[in-house]
């Protein structure tokens, strides 16, 4: 007997819950316990107040998956709002990364015309390296560090997507 | 100023407000607090369970014979982790509980103390919602939600972990209103669209083969679901089928009624299933072991699907309409605007012919015998002595709960006591128990096989020190039916650790506990046991022999479609492929 994979397809959602100890645990724990895909997660306070906090995630699964998705988070008590935000259309996503380069002469230059191409800003260097800060969608932090690897890239930390909808409309 | 209360007795004044009369419960060092302020009350009764597995079932026995929430008091710890099971079980089954736990100070919390357990993470993923109390000042607000959580919406357990200095430090207490609950994105969906209701009252006027196929959904419901169901059907003229855990909303007894569905469910409702051209599903959940293979599922049938759980829609089947609401409210609406456009019900002559010609077989005759006691017989016969005082039955798991839901017929809600979705073999003991105390005048008997009822033996003392009269009724065949009857049909009879070995003697058993013990051995002697275990105005046990080796029949195998029944034992014996190994 072999298991047969099913096509997928990735979503980033966007769920407003309310700030309390243990909710990262409850939603993360979600995505475990039922077997769902975690891509990418942030998390971070967006009121004044601080009672609320939005969560990106980026998810991947087969369209009934992803149905049960927001299904099961929307149904979570501390859950406020889930929306698909790619299901409901235009929205941007960015992410930030920093990277670490290290390298001397030829390297170190086109290193640094690179970073330039993709408007990723020098936040620290030395003689041999540099960190660079850039920020954009997924794909092309990618192609970024891709590039990077062929230069002397020797760290990433990313801080995963954070997206929200595009227009005068709040979700 | 408001006079500030100990968190111990925050939480009784709230459990007294909230209209609490019974909590089950086992005492230890991270809830003394609590038990001292028990003490000193009268209000609120504390029945004593021997293991705290024993006080969940009990509180949801006592929670889906009464309809109000169960509560549990445990300590921290193994408190805590032995709750577990039946937290989950009523997870699984939809039954409203709050489980309070103690746990060590909070000073203490992550520090690997004596009897301590992050209960908040362990019970996580076995709740509807969990909390923490840090803060005396908040407990108040965290009981009444906590009840409001586990009563509304689909129903739930949720557990509130409450910390030794929590329970003795002080704070002000004061009646909380729903609006000022903390958590405000909890607003359960109740009313339904009145868009999908019309559309699903067009449908069902125009259907020609349509199926109520009811679920367990219509008796949280309320009583009350299951009278508008009744009107429902009647109105409509549309046979019903019903899953393990939804018995008892539609009276057996109606023409209309076809028997449970699914793996052990009869010919005509599987069959009818099968072939209707409409199902309305009404708080059910389409679980595996009703829809049997999923692809050959009902086909070429329309589905209508209402559920309170919006992540119950389209999880298994798609449903061509989805209707997010409390099952009884959308069946009143339907009901109104069936009445409202003056439909009248299908001629469905022709659909009820065919049904009949499934019932025709008989799917669920059982070999009769003058020798031994057949299970199923025994069942019937215990129906017949006890249906007219309208009884509540428990029952552990595995055959005998089977055979029980397919030969005791139920007429109203409530009477039902099952582990449905968990599965939890010892149960229907600590259910029992807790029916009983929340139904004092009720017969309560707990259906039991010889493996099962060992699981949570130990309560019988508990039955013992309130003098609750419930009897258990032991099919006691030597084995782990299911487990063998799954051997038989996937591992060519290969028994393996299936038979019940080293039994204890269930008669002296009983009477060590103070129950009177019962056994019957002969099928001529199975109505006067009956009658002696009925006539006992205590607690009895009976030790009821049955023929060793029978199989729960009709039964759909794993891997199968509906109409793939097995019907006939001569079928079983034999080995499966990897597959249909793999499947549940």
């Amino acid at each position: 007997m072999h298991i047969q994979p099913e096509a997928i397809e990735r979503h980033t959602l966007s769920i407003t819950v309310d700030n309390e100890s243990g909710i990262l645990a409850r939603i993360a724990g979600l995505f475990s316990a039922r077997g769902y895909n975690i891509d990418s997660l942030t998390v971070a306070d967006i009121t004044e107040d601080e009672t609320i906090s939005r969560i990106t995630i980026v998810t991947t699964g087969t369209p009934g998956v992803i149905e049960q998705v927001v299904a099961q988070l929307d149904r979570m008590v501390p859950v406020h709002k889930v929306t698909d935000l790619t299901a409901l259309g235009p929205h941007v996503e960015r992410e930030l990364a920093l990277v670490k380069v290290v390298g001397t002469g030829d390297h170190r230059i086109e290193a640094l015309r690179l970073a330039e191409v993709y408007r990723a800003r020098v936040v620290d260097s030395t003689i041999s390296s540099f960190i660079f800060e850039v920020t954009g969608g997924t794909e092309k932090i990618d192609k970024f560090l891709e590039l990077m690897r062929e230069v002397g890239l020797v760290e990433v930390a990313r801080t995963g997507v954070a997206a929200i909808v595009r227009g005068r409309e709040a979700q | 100023m408001t006079a500030e209360l100990s968190g111990a007795d925050i939480l009784i004044q709230a459990l007294t407000d909230l209209g609490v009369e019974v909590v089950f419960g086992y005492p230890g060092g991270a809830v003394l607090p609590i038990y001292d302020a028990l003490f000193k009350q009268k209000r609120i009764r504390h029945i004593l369970v021997r293991q705290e597995g024993g006080a969940a079932h009990a509180a949801e026995g006592y929670a889906r014979s009464t309809g109000k929430p169960g509560v549990v008091l445990v300590t921290s710890g193994p408190g805590a982790t032995n709750a577990v099971t039946g937290i989950t079980d009523a997870l699984m089954d939809s039954i409203p509980m709050v489980v309070i736990t103690g746990q060590v100070g909070t000073p203490l919390i992550g520090t690997d103390a004596f009897q301590e357990c992050d209960t908040v993470g362990i019970t996580r993923h076995c709740t509807k919602h969990n909390y923490l109390v840090k803060d005396p000042a908040k407990l108040g607000d965290i009981v009444h939600e906590a009840f409001h959580i586990a009563t509304s919406g689909r129903p739930g357990p949720v557990v509130i972990d409450l910390p030794k200095d929590v329970q003795v430090a002080t704070a002000p207490y004061r009646k909380p209103s729903i609006a000022s609950l903390p958590h405000k994105g909890y607003k359960p969906q109740i009313k339904a669209d009145t868009a999908l209701i019309e559309a699903a009252v067009e449908m069902i006027a125009a259907a020609e083969r349509p199926i109520f196929y009811t679920g367990g959904g219509v008796i949280n419901s309320g009583p009350m679901a299951s009278q508008v169901l009744r009107e429902l059907v009647r109105i409509t003229g549309a046979p019903v089928t019903s899953t393990l855990m939804g018995l008892g909303a539609f009276p057996a007894s109606s023409p209309q009624w076809l028997g449970m569905l699914g793996m052990h469910g009869t010919y005509e409702a599987n069959l009818a299933m099968n072939q209707a051209d409409l199902i309305i599903c009404l708080g059910a959940r389409f679980d595996d072991r009703v829809t049997g293979r999923l692809d050959a599922f009902s086909p070429n049938s329309k589905k209508i699907h209402v559920d309170i759980d919006r992540s119950s829609l389209n999880k298994i089947v798609r449903a061509d309409v989805a209707i997010l609401g409390d099952v009884g409210r959308a069946m009143e609406d339907m009901v109104k605007l069936w009445k409202g456009r003056q439909h009248q019900a299908q001629d469905l002559t022709a659909w009820f012919a065919r049904i009949d010609e499934w019932r025709a077989k008989k799917s669920l005759k059982y070999g009769p015998s003058t020798k031994e006691i057949m299970p199923q017989h025994a069942i019937r016969r215990l129906w017949e002595a006890t249906h007219a005082r309208k009884p509540i039955i428990s029952t552990e798991v595995g055959q005998h709960q089977m055979w029980a839901a397919q030969h005791f017929d139920f007429e109203g809600p409530n009477k039902w006591l099952t582990s449905g979705g968990l599965g939890t073999m010892g149960y229907g003991l600590p259910a029992a128990i807790g029916a009983q105390l929340g139904n004092p005048n009720a017969l309560v008997i707990d259906i039991a096989g010889e493996a099962s009822i060992q699981m949570n033996i130990q309560e019988l003392g508990t039955a013992t020190q309130y003098r609750l009269p419930i009897k258990v009724f032991i099919l006691n065949n030597e084995y782990m039916g299911m487990v063998r009857q799954w051997q038989d049909l996937t591992y060519s009879g290969r028994y393996s650790e299936s038979y019940s070995d080293a039994l204890p003697d269930f008669v002296k058993l009983a009477e060590a506990y103070g129950w009177m013990g019962l056994r019957i051995e002969d099928p001529a002697d199975l109505d006067d046991g009956i009658a002696a275990m009925l006539a006992h105005d205590g607690p009895v046990m009976v030790d009821c022999r049955v023929a060793k080796l029978a199989n729960c029949f009709p039964m759909i195998p794993s891997g199968a479609s509906h109409i793939d029944m097995i019907l006939e034992a001569d079928d079983v014996i034999g080995e499966m492929n990897d597959e249909a190994k793999a499947l549940v």
